[in-house]
Formats: C-alpha cells, sequence, structure tokens
C-alpha cells in the first residue's frame, strides 16, 4: 500500500502503520529497547522529515504522472522474481533447530548499553560524526540556494 | 510467569521470509513510481527488512551484538534521509518537479 496508493500522503501513513507492525515484531523478539527507538525514531522523526518535505513541495494531490506500462510489468516482474528466487532459496536452507534456552534479557537498555559502549565504542564514536556532518550538509544544502535566489 | 520461547512458537524460518517479501515489496517500489520521496520510503522500507532479520536472529543466537548494529542501521537511515530531503527540497526549488525522468541530466 505504501508503494500503491496514489497520493504521497497515504502512502506514508500507510508506512507509519507499517512500522509500527514491525515495532510489534521487536517486542515478541524481546528487543524492547529497539522497539521504543524504532517508534521514536522512524514514526516521530523520518515521517515527519517525510510529511513537512511533502508539505513543502506542496504534492498533496495526484500531480506524479506514472511511467509507461512496459516499465511497470518489469518492475513488478523484477520484484517478483527476486522474491521468487529469494523464497526458494531459503526453502531449500536446512531447518535451524529451535534455541533451547533463552535470555530474555538481551534487549534491555542496560545490556545494549554495556555492549554499545565496551565493543563498539569506535562505531558509536564515529556515528556521532556521521550524524554532524549529515546535519551540516543538509543545513548546507538549503542555505546555499537561499542565497542564489536571495 | 512462564517466559515463552518465540521460536517455538514463530519459527525463525517465517521471520526470514518476511524480511525476504518486505525487501521485495521495498525494490518494487524504488522500480514503479516516478515520485522521489516514495522511492526514499521504499528505500527506509528494505532497510526496515533487514533490521527485523538482524533482531531475529540475534534474538536467536543470543548475542546483542545484532542489535547494536540494527542501531548503527537506524542512525545511518536518519542521517541519510536528513541530506536525501535536503537535496530533494533543493532540486525541487530549481526544477519545480521531483520526478525522477525528469531529472536524467545533470546539467540544466
Amino acid at each position: 500500500m505504501t508503494v500503491l496508493s496514489k497520493n504521497p500522503v497515504h502512502s506514508v501513513i500507510y508506512l507509519i502503520g507499517c512500522f509500527f507492525a514491525i515495532a510489534g515484531h521487536y517486542l515478541l523478539l524481546n528487543a524492547q529497547f529497539l522497539a521504543i527507538v524504532h517508534i521514536i525514531v522512524y514514526a516521530g522523526a523520518i515521517m515527519v522529515l517525510f510529511l513537512s518535505t511533502l508539505m513543502l513541495m506542496n504534492l498533496n494531490e495526484e500531480t506524479e504522472q506514472h511511467k509507461p506500462a512496459l516499465a511497470k510489468i518489469s518492475a513488478v516482474v523484477a520484484s517478483g522474481v527476486l522474491m521468487l528466487v529469494l523464497v526458494a532459496v531459503l526453502r531449500k536452507a536446512d531447518s535451524l533447530p529451535i534455541p533451547l534456552m533463552q535470555d530474555t534479557s538481551i534487549g534491555t537498555i542496560k545490556n545494549l548499553g554495556v555492549v554499545l559502549l565496551d565493543e563498539y565504542l569506535f562505531p558509536f564514536e564515529f556515528a556521532s560524526i556521521l550524524f554532524l556532518s549529515a546535519m551540516i550538509g543538509a543545513v548546507l544544502l538549503t542555505k546555499k540556494d537561499k542565497a542564489q535566489t536571495a | 510467569m512462564t517466559l515463552l520461547n518465540i521460536f517455538s512458537v514463530v519459527p525463525i524460518q517465517y521471520y526470514i521470509f518476511i524480511s525476504a517479501v518486505l525487501f521485495s515489496v521495498g525494490v518494487l517500489g524504488v522500480l514503479f513510481r516516478r515520485n522521489a520521496i516514495i522511492i526514499f520510503m521504499s528505500v527506509e522500507l528494505m532497510l526496515n527488512s533487514v533490521n527485523l532479520l538482524l533482531v531475529a536472529f540475534s534474538t536467536y543466537h543470543n548475542d546483542a551484538s545484532g542489535q547494536v548494529f540494527v542501531f548503527f542501521v537506524m542512525a545511518v537511515a536518519a542521517a541519510e534521509v536528513a541530506v536525501g530531503l535536503a537535496i530533494l527540497v533543493t532540486i525541487f526549488k530549481n526544477v519545480h518537479s521531483i520526478d525522477i525522468d525528469e531529472l536524467k541530466s545533470l546539467k540544466n
């Protein structure tokens, strides 16, 4: 539905529904922290970003011209074949045994924080640098154009 | 309260299949639509399918590293969306369209 709805705002709403479903899966898999972070980051931040961009561009109505039928059919065939191949390969794979016991404390904030700041300290710092550069880049990209037009 | 083992109810193969389906839907979105914003959303869908699989296997193996990796993927996705949408806004100011078929050429 995200892909097929004509109105971009509707597809954003469908995408939020999909993200909530994925967050529910995270909860089922004992990843509480990730479920909360997923809802905050995706449904909170990214979708607001998408919606505000849509409003900025004023694309609420159906303005998009669709691709020619040949391109559409080839897109459907290509992704369908990809899905078939993936599913067929995975069906051939040996079935994994069900693990006997499960440590339910893995997804807690305490446990994840220990792993994150212990084993993955360098990637963590690197992610902060990435965010800084992304922030500067986004501001710069939108600001340069204003300076040109003004 | 007894804690139920999720993989005795939903085998991990089902998670693999749902991830494959979600990924294919994302690919379909990228190929099918011309609106650049919807293409970005489809990319998010693909990233999420991979995240779901990572969380499933991290729980399966009782290993927190997978969830930390999902955390990093989310960070990268957020940064990517911020920069990508900034680029789209700039393009829209110049071209007044975000139809990717009209953005074929890099000049003019």
